[in-house]
């Protein structure tokens, strides 16, 4: 019983914290253009990451 | 890469007019951001590759007011922010035309609401996947038989990770739900609502309570089966709408006044007022119904009537709205506000035909209607057979919650969204953009096909297949002239002849008669019959002669060119059993001239547009058409489709939208929608066919939170998987390679 009483809410802190990390992800815009990301990678001298500081993050 | 490679016909783009060269206009559609910059979007249809998104960012970039470019190929757009001080606007559209693709400006009014529905989904989509994991980790442990204590335990961590989950990620379900009660129907989503609710509330009695079942993991499968279901439906919608935004280049937006000082303002559409003076520079379109002022103007009405002449507009007349601008700058007054025009018009024309059309509901409309009340039915026959006959009427509410939760149309829910999406990938490989999940059920029905001429099975532009030409001097002569009008049939002479080296004097152009010029003396005159003196003209508009001194040295004669796939499409579907027939606004002659070419045996000419859609209206019609003039038709017609080419209104009247000019697509669209037709059938077989299983399980009381976890989660799988099969089959790679190249070509 005290193991659950440790493995249970690592278990679901781990849960929130990838629920937590793809909303991020969400929020950040990283999926508004997905065939965009997996055609950049082929352009060698484009190391911009996908989203800029000037249009990533939340939308205004 | 050298699918990339800027060719001579984008490089003619580059230099073709528009909004996007008017600084003021693209000002006006800009967004402010705060610092002094704005923000532009553009439409790049083409963009599809690596090397694209690389050309035209750098294209960009290297002009000294952009802040920065980006290129979104998912949407096909490219976002600019730019700092209006330091440089025109219109050199933004100008470096992405010179990179070798089309563009034009994106009107942000008509964005936006899009993203954040999609957003919410996909939010809820991934708590209810949070929840439906967590929990299942504790309801495996249930099931495996922990003992009293633990399972009571893991219940009450089961209802606090469920209740808040649930209360979040059912929202989209419980307010549609709502709004159908409310105005007293009932959709898909009230059972589920009513599924939902009812297994959370008595699985958190039973937890109170230390009872054995609770059913907090099947309340949040479901929801995240739905929510997938939904959110597929939604992506597969939103692509073909962002699409066709992108292709939906809006006739003009506005266009520039002339103040009585000879001021000069670019005016919104609707600001425009009767009795302004409106400026046009060439390649415009007319924005509101006017009258001309200018001496010599010409336009291509083709938006109105579909046939590609250019007329010439002598002062005091008259043009339509939409009409485009063939000659130079031209003044006219506005007579009639936006919405009293030519184009308002046709829009009211296309919702009589959409409402006298019967009103088709949507496949999975008409199952919600059946299925709700019989599973809401059998489900309280359930809760009264049990508390009758044994007088445990908590058994019975267990028994008719599990019966609620295994009928909740999870299968069904994803059954029928799951195969448009599929279907809508392939066609979008294909080429072909569709515009919802109904469009493609009425294509499955579709039982004739209706062609329409210039533009569709033409592509509605002049070739010179004939010409009889006395000597090269006459030649030369000929392009020299030629090359002085902007006349479609004088391009298609300068297309096809060679340049030769002659100087010309006195070059003079006659609106709707021809060209005249003064060579080493000699009058020499490129146009109409009547014009070069030839006596009257027997009216015929496809030919042109060359005459000096009234002595006729060369005639041309043209043709609308036939789309190259055109004869294929057509063998192809009367292959799939459809008779084909060609509706035309154009004289008898030529439509049986290209009706003959491609193998069409059933021509009609000369129709109204009331005509086309008295002639689709009857059975399940296809309609392909391109112009103004199809419009009402395409929409009348059961199912409809329009070439990426075609005008606005054609083209958001239609059902489907094929890029590239390929006619295979018509094909392509029947043959998918038959295929996806009848997986969508086998789905539901199967998702009532489970129900066929499972509802007398649930019924007798056999149904305990396993048996229903197992239950759903296995169903849905069979009707994704059986989606699935829908893309295998044959590779559509041949058609995509095509489209490509006709479109870099």
């Amino acid at each position: 019983m005290s193991g659950l009483s440790i493995l249970i809410p690592v278990a679901i802190g781990l849960g929130l914290v990838a629920l937590a990390t793809f909303l991020w992800t969400l929020r950040s815009g990283q999926y508004d253009d997905l065939e965009g990301a997996s055609q950049r990678i082929l352009d060698e001298d484009s190391d911009r990451p996908a989203f800029d500081a000037h249009q990533g993050g939340p939308r205004r | 890469m050298s699918c990339c490679v800027p060719t001579a016909e984008t490089v003619e783009l580059s230099q073709q007019g528009g909004i996007e060269t008017d600084d003021e206009a693209l000002l006006t559609l800009s967004r402010k951001l705060g610092d002094g910059t704005r923000q532009l979007e553009f439409a790049v249809p083409d963009a599809h590759c690596a090397s694209c998104i690389r050309s035209i960012e750098t294209g960009l970039d290297t002009l000294r007011q952009v802040k920065s470019a980006r290129v979104n190929l998912s949407k096909r757009r490219v976002r600019v922010v730019f700092d209006p001080e330091l440089g025109h606007p219109a050199e933004l559209a100008r470096a992405i035309r010179s990179s070798g693709y089309h563009t034009y400006v994106l009107d942000p009014s008509a964005d936006e609401d899009g993203d954040t529905e999609l957003r919410e989904l996909v939010k809820a989509l991934a708590v209810a996947g949070f929840a439906a994991g967590n929990i299942m980790l504790f309801s495996v442990s249930v099931w495996s038989g922990a003992n009293e204590a633990t399972r009571d335990l893991f219940h009450w961590i089961s209802a606090i990770i469920a209740l808040p989950a649930i209360a979040y990620a059912g929202q989209p379900f419980f307010r549609s739900a709502w709004r159908a009660v409310r105005v007293g129907r009932t959709n898909m989503d009230v059972p589920i609502t009513i599924g939902v609710i009812l297994a959370t509330a008595l699985s958190l009695y039973e937890t109170v309570n230390s009872g054995r079942h609770a059913y907090f993991d099947a309340s949040a499968t479901l929801l995240f089966f739905l929510l997938a279901g939904r959110t597929l439906d939604y992506l597969m919608r939103e692509r073909a709408r962002s699409a066709i935004t992108n292709l939906a280049r809006i006739a003009p937006r506005g266009a520039t006044r002339v103040h009585e000082d000879g001021r000069r303002e670019y005016l919104p559409l609707r600001e425009i007022e009767p009795g302004m003076v409106l400026e046009l520079r060439a390649g415009e379109r007319v924005p509101v119904d006017s009258e001309v002022t200018s001496e010599s103007a010409s336009f291509d009405t083709s938006i109105v009537n579909g046939e590609s002449a250019p007329r010439a507009v002598p002062p005091g007349e008259e043009v339509m709205a939409g009409a485009n601008n063939l000659g130079g700058v031209v003044q006219m007054i506005a007579r009639k506000r936006s919405e009293d025009s030519l184009l308002a018009r046709m829009v009211a024309l296309m919702e009589a035909a959409e409402g006298a059309k019967t009103k088709r509901r949507r496949i999975a409309d008409r199952a919600a209607a059946v299925y709700a009340p019989i599973v809401h039915t059998i489900a309280i026959l359930t809760f009264l057979g049990w508390g009758v006959l044994t007088g445990d009427w908590h058994n019975a509410l267990l028994n008719a919650v599990a019966v609620l939760i295994i009928t909740c149309p999870c299968a069904l829910a994803l059954a029928v969204p799951i195969v448009h999406v599929v279907a809508a990938g392939k066609l979008f490989e294909g080429g072909v953009l569709m515009k919802d999940g109904a469009a493609l059920e009425r294509a499955a029905e579709a039982d004739s096909v209706a062609f329409d001429k210039t533009g569709t099975l033409t592509i509605g532009r002049p070739r010179l297949f004939d010409f009889h030409v006395e000597g090269s001097e006459a030649e030369a002569v000929a392009v020299a002239l030629a090359r002085a009008s902007t006349h479609p049939l004088s391009q298609a002479i300068v297309r096809a002849l060679h340049p030769g080296d002659i100087a010309v004097t006195g070059l003079r152009e006659q609106p709707g008669l021809g060209v005249e010029a003064m060579i080493d003396g000699a009058r020499w005159r490129l146009g109409s019959r009547t014009w070069c003196g030839l006596g009257e003209g027997d009216g015929d508009t496809t030919a042109v002669w060359l005459s000096c001194d009234g002595v006729v040295r060369a005639t041309f004669r043209f043709e609308d060119e036939v789309r190259a796939d055109a004869r294929d499409a057509v063998r192809q579907i009367a292959a799939l059993g459809l008779p084909i027939r060609l509706l035309s606004g154009d004289a008898a002659q030529p439509v049986a001239a290209v009706a003959a070419k491609v193998g069409i045996t059933t021509a009609r000419a000369r129709m109204l547009p009331e005509d086309k859609v008295a002639d689709v209206e009857h059975g399940h019609t296809m309609m392909v058409g391109d112009g103004i003039n199809d419009a009402p038709a395409l929409r009348a017609a059961h199912v409809s489709m329009a070439p990426s080419t075609a005008a606005d209104i054609g083209r958001s009247a239609a059902d489907f939208v094929f890029t590239g000019g390929q006619l295979g697509a018509v094909p392509l669209v029947i043959g998918t929608a038959r295929r996806a037709a009848s997986i969508v059938n086998q789905n539901l077989v199967l998702a009532i066919g489970y129900n066929a299983v499972a509802v007398p399980l649930a019924i007798s009381g056999h149904v305990t939170p396993l048996v229903a976890a197992i239950a759903m989660s296995s169903s849905s799988i069979i009707v994704v998987a059986n989606a699935l099969r829908l893309r295998i089959g044959r590779s559509s790679w041949p058609m995509r390679t095509q489209t490509l190249q006709e479109a870099h070509a």
